[in-house]
């Protein structure tokens, strides 16, 4: 396909009209902009994958699992080149390959199709699994979830077996914007804690702690960021 | 002679050594039988505990990162249990991987309902291109499963059972074998069922297929069986009854044609006891296989 993106020049402060390409049709609005901060971030300064090393064997993956509210991240992915801004325009469409929940089968550097709760987890311990029995210990794995989504029991299993297995190349970012009914007393990091991860907690916001969070050394442990951010209205 | 199982854990700790993208992925089931194979590739024989959304969720991981993973645990708890994570972690994301279960229908009668998968198959049924290995001998088990973890990137099912027949038939993980020539109606038996099924039709006028290979349906090879004959077509399952017979009514589309189902009943049994109790309850011993089988060839009034 045609290069027509934009070559790498897109900041952060063209996100949001990237975001507003998706008019109207986005059932999960405010959820797509909680992600924008973590994964401006993440793809701007702390991921190695590109569009040209999308398929390398040694490039980061990272699997969104919170999978709903995608508009973010399909800004970012389309601000770093890995499709054509003007997908933005057709989001949902028939036509699309954008969906309301991206498939890794249609869009070009997405890692996994999403959309129900509590799969990215899994599946990138077992990514982590994966590169390290081919010997990849270079490339990171990380995944997305939201607070909400920590209610599915599949994530705890995933986090009980995580960290004593020492997958020291798997990261977790948690969005917290308190949208799980019940809560989680006692934070949410203490429940990566207790399973042996190492793990942080962050303004979500605040693009020089994320990177902080994100880039900070965890040495034989799982490294699990908490990015709080305001609650949704 | 060994079980399937025990065979399935002789040959996959065998071709871990020789194949460095296989990757077996387990729930505590089975895991005294690896540990050796454990200590040989540490790295690709993983027990993630009592955890079987993450038995399934690891091996979708495991296939996105190029390797073949192959996930075993009770078929209930394999198939049943994570469905949705079958569903999605392997077909959803375009990857593959086989599943290798044990315990089948009814496997451990005396261990009841909760062990029991009869619908297991049916269930993979609403998923799109996966293939169903039911094999009927330890042999054929390690024939299917040498097939299943040479097949690409395919989805593959693997049902082990305690239930055997006394000898292995050369299967191909793909085609119907005919077994028995008639000329007076088709009988396939699925997998365990051969030996009851031949003892059953002894000295009546039908073609007995063997099939170990049940998705996808040898659909072509049931319709030649049949050829100018009456299409008066049996089913015999080790699994819930009517799992293939919209298979079969598919492939016999083009003529009229009849089909009995027998396989699992649907209803809990709540007995306990021995596998041949529970295959005399859902009418699939010899004695009763022939007189359903005879009452459903018997020409009907006005014929």
């Amino acid at each position: 396909m045609t290069q027509t993106t934009a070559d790498a020049t897109f900041r952060y402060e063209d996100l949001s009209a990237l975001m507003a390409r998706m008019t109207g049709a986005e059932k999960h609005g405010p959820a797509a902009t909680s992600t924008l901060d973590v994964l401006w971030v993440l793809y701007d300064r702390v991921l190695r994958v590109t569009p040209d090393t999308a398929g390398d064997r040694e490039r980061d993956r990272f699997l969104l699992s919170k999978g709903h509210g995608p508009m973010a991240y399909y800004a970012v992915l389309a601000a770093k080149g890995f499709f054509p801004v003007t997908w933005l325009d057709g989001f949902g469409g028939y036509d699309s390959p954008l969906g309301h929940h991206p498939d890794r089968t249609l869009i070009p550097g997405v890692e996994i199709g999403s959309g129900s709760l509590g799969h990215g987890l899994p599946l990138a311990v077992g990514s982590a699994l994966g590169l390290r029995a081919q010997g990849l210990t270079r490339p990171a794995v990380w995944t997305l979830i939201g607070d909400a989504e920590l209610d599915e029991g599949s994530n705890h299993e995933a986090i009980a077996y995580a960290g004593p297995a020492g997958l020291d190349r798997l990261h977790t970012v948690v969005i917290d914007n308190d949208s799980a009914t019940h809560g989680w007393r006692g934070g949410i990091a203490s429940r990566f804690e207790a399973a042996g991860w190492s793990a942080v907690t962050v303004d979500g916001r605040d693009h020089a702690a994320l990177h902080a969070a994100f880039t900070a050394a965890h040495p034989g442990r799982p490294h699990a960021v908490v990015a709080r951010v305001e609650k949704k209205a | 002679m060994d079980t399937m199982r025990e065979r399935f854990i002789t040959i996959t700790s065998e071709l871990l050594d020789e194949d460095p993208r296989l990757a077996l992925v387990l729930a505590e089931i089975s895991m005294d039988g690896f540990r050796p194979a454990q200590r040989a590739h540490p790295d690709r024989v993983i027990n993630v505990g009592i955890r079987e959304q993450l038995l399934v969720g690891v091996g979708g991981g495991l296939a996105l990162t190029g390797l073949r993973p192959v996930m075993h645990t009770f078929a209930s708890f394999l198939v049943e249990r994570p469905f949705e994570q079958v569903k999605l972690d392997f077909g959803h994301q375009g990857t593959g991987g086989v599943l290798v279960s044990a315990s089948a229908s009814y496997d451990w009668p005396a261990g009841g309902f909760t062990h029991m998968a009869p619908g297991d198959v049916a269930l993979l049924d609403t998923l799109d291109g996966w293939k169903v290995h039911v094999p009927g001998h330890p042999d054929e088990a390690e024939a299917l499963l040498r097939h299943a973890y040479a097949d690409g990137d395919e989805k593959v099912y693997v049902r082990l059972s305690q239930l055997s027949n006394a000898a292995p038939r050369a299967v191909d993980g793909a085609r119907f074998l005919t077994v028995r020539e008639g000329s007076a109606g088709v009988v396939v038996a699925v997998g365990p069922t051969l030996d009851d099924v031949l003892a059953a039709t002894e000295g009546l006028d039908v073609t007995v297929l063997y099939a170990t290979t049940v998705r996808p349906f040898d659909g072509a090879g049931l319709r030649a069986a049949v050829g100018s004959g009456p299409a008066d077509v049996v089913l015999v399952e080790p699994y819930l009854a009517g799992t293939s017979t919209a298979a079969a009514n598919d492939a016999l589309a083009d003529l009229p044609h009849r089909v009995l189902s027998l396989g699992v009943g649907r209803a809990e049994l709540r007995r306990y006891g021995t596998i041949e109790e529970h295959t005399a309850a859902h009418g699939l011993d010899p004695r009763t296989l022939r007189e359903r089988i005879s009452r459903f060839r018997a020409p009907r009034p006005g014929a």
